[in-house]
């Protein structure tokens, strides 16, 4: 991987990857032949960032196989959205199902990768992303729990911290579980991250930043590649 | 000769009783049995359990029946939408309970019901608050929860076309939940967008024989709109 080695910096002097540039690098990753799902909010616009001359085959769990980018507002199909229920489009050669056969792709592990969101991730693999102790509204879950546990990889894109710097690359997530032990990598604004049977490893940080600055940062414990 | 095409929406929902569970599909607003639902509000049935991915918007559908105070109980997977007040408000009142479901278990459970199937194993939740008090079982070395069948005492669908028996289409991603829980309901009520003869759908393209319908109105709405 590129971008590991960078010059002497200070604090200040790194540059955090936007959530346009996380996607990009997240899409760098995924070869062509995969059945991808992805995940409500910034997952989602690693489709973006995914040539078309790549064939990479987009699933939405509500039924939708070989999805193509979003409608444009003035060629709007009412019957067709995504998981976000954005309004969305088929590309030549995708198909419909319904539920229970979208699931199934899911949980029987054709689906190649699912990239989600998520609140925490821990260095064993636990990803925690649907539900927080801090909100009085009800449980939500929706699709995560089964895409986590059935899909073939689960990579992770979410900032690396909270808007007030807590870490949300941890030991352990305090948070409720979404699955246990699934992640394989983490995309953040500050780098990515594969989780190995030993924790967390960098695999590349955003330009400027030094690893002792990206540790400073992450409550769990790195180390760098090779 | 066999007819199961209804005439009013007060014939699609003669019947059904108070306590009923009551599936209900669609995704979003997208095949998402409107006139049906406006329906069982206007017949009177109380006490429902009602299983559906979402839990209603603004103050229509599914939500007004939850406003009405007429369901005990949800079964959902994402109790949210752009606007959830109804539900929100009793659910922190405890005026509603709420089973909150995987997504994919929560087709399962109907799908296996639909076919039989008491109840079947899945990796889904292992590890989970969701997997509390459910049975976890290994098989070949991984751990997978039991989950059991939900079965409908009624259906709500959706279709695209359906004939006079019963077979039905759906349109695009209105497809969802419908043919999962037409097979899970003891009695599977359809409106559906157009009725066409016996034999205008190519049997290749039935995506719900007939065999899992009881009656079908046709409600000719248009488009889908609002989430």
């Amino acid at each position: 991987m590129a971008d590991t080695k960078v010059a002497p910096s200070t604090a200040q002097d790194f540059k955090p990857l936007s959530r346009t540039q996380m996607a990009a690098r997240a899409a760098r990753d995924i070869p062509e032949g995969w059945y991808v799902n992805l995940g409500i909010g910034i997952p989602t616009l690693i489709s973006d960032h995914v040539p078309m001359d790549r064939e990479v085959i987009l699933h939405s769990e509500n039924g939708i196989l070989g999805m193509g980018p979003l409608a444009p507002k003035d060629a709007i199909e009412p019957w067709l959205v995504n998981a976000g229920k954005q309004y969305v489009t088929l590309r030549k050669g995708g198909s419909y199902c319904h539920h229970a056969d979208s699931f199934a792709m899911i949980r029987g592990g054709h689906i190649d990768l699912c990239v989600l969101g998520g609140f925490q991730v821990a260095e064993n693999g636990d990803l925690a992303n649907w539900a927080t102790s801090e909100n009085d509204t009800a449980p939500a879950v929706g699709g995560a729990m089964d895409l986590a546990a059935g899909a073939k990889r689960l990579w992770v894109l979410m900032e690396h911290t909270t808007k007030d710097g807590t870490s949300k690359i941890v030991r352990r997530c305090s948070y409720p579980l979404t699955a246990v032990g699934a992640t394989q990598r983490v995309y953040t604004n500050l780098a990515t991250l594969d989780i190995s049977p030993s924790g967390f490893v960098v695999v590349d940080m955003a330009p400027g930043l030094t690893f002792e600055n990206l540790q400073a940062r992450t409550d769990a414990p790195l180390r760098m590649a090779g | 000769m066999i007819n199961k095409i209804v005439q009013s929406i007060a014939d699609a929902m003669a019947g059904i009783q108070d306590g009923s569970t009551v599936l209900i599909a669609g995704f979003g607003a997208v095949g998402q049995p409107n006139a049906l639902i406006e329906g069982l509000i206007e017949q009177g049935a109380r006490d429902l359990v009602a299983v559906a991915n979402n839990a209603g918007v603004g103050h229509e559908g599914l939500a007004r029946l939850m406003e009405l105070g007429r369901v005990r109980k949800i079964i959902c997977s994402f109790p949210r939408s752009s606007d959830p007040v109804v539900f929100e408000t009793l659910y922190r009142a405890g005026k509603i309970e709420l089973e909150i479901v995987p997504q994919g278990t929560l087709a399962e459970r109907m799908h296996a019901a639909g076919a039989g199937i008491p109840a079947f194993f899945t990796a889904t939740a292992v590890g989970t608050l969701l997997a509390q008090g459910k049975e976890v079982r290994e098989f070949d070395g991984k751990q997978y929860l039991m989950e059991k069948a939900i079965h409908g005492d009624v259906a709500l669908v959706e279709a695209w076309q359906a004939d006079r028996w019963g077979n039905l289409t759906y349109k695009q991603s209105g497809r969802n939940f419908n043919p999962i829980m037409a097979m899970a309901g003891k009695l599977t009520i359809v409106q559906s967008q157009h009725i066409v003869e016996l034999g205008d759908i190519e049997p290749e393209n039935v995506h719900t024989p007939g065999i899992f319908v009881d009656r079908v109105l046709h409600v000719p709405y248009g488009d889908p709109s609002g989430f």
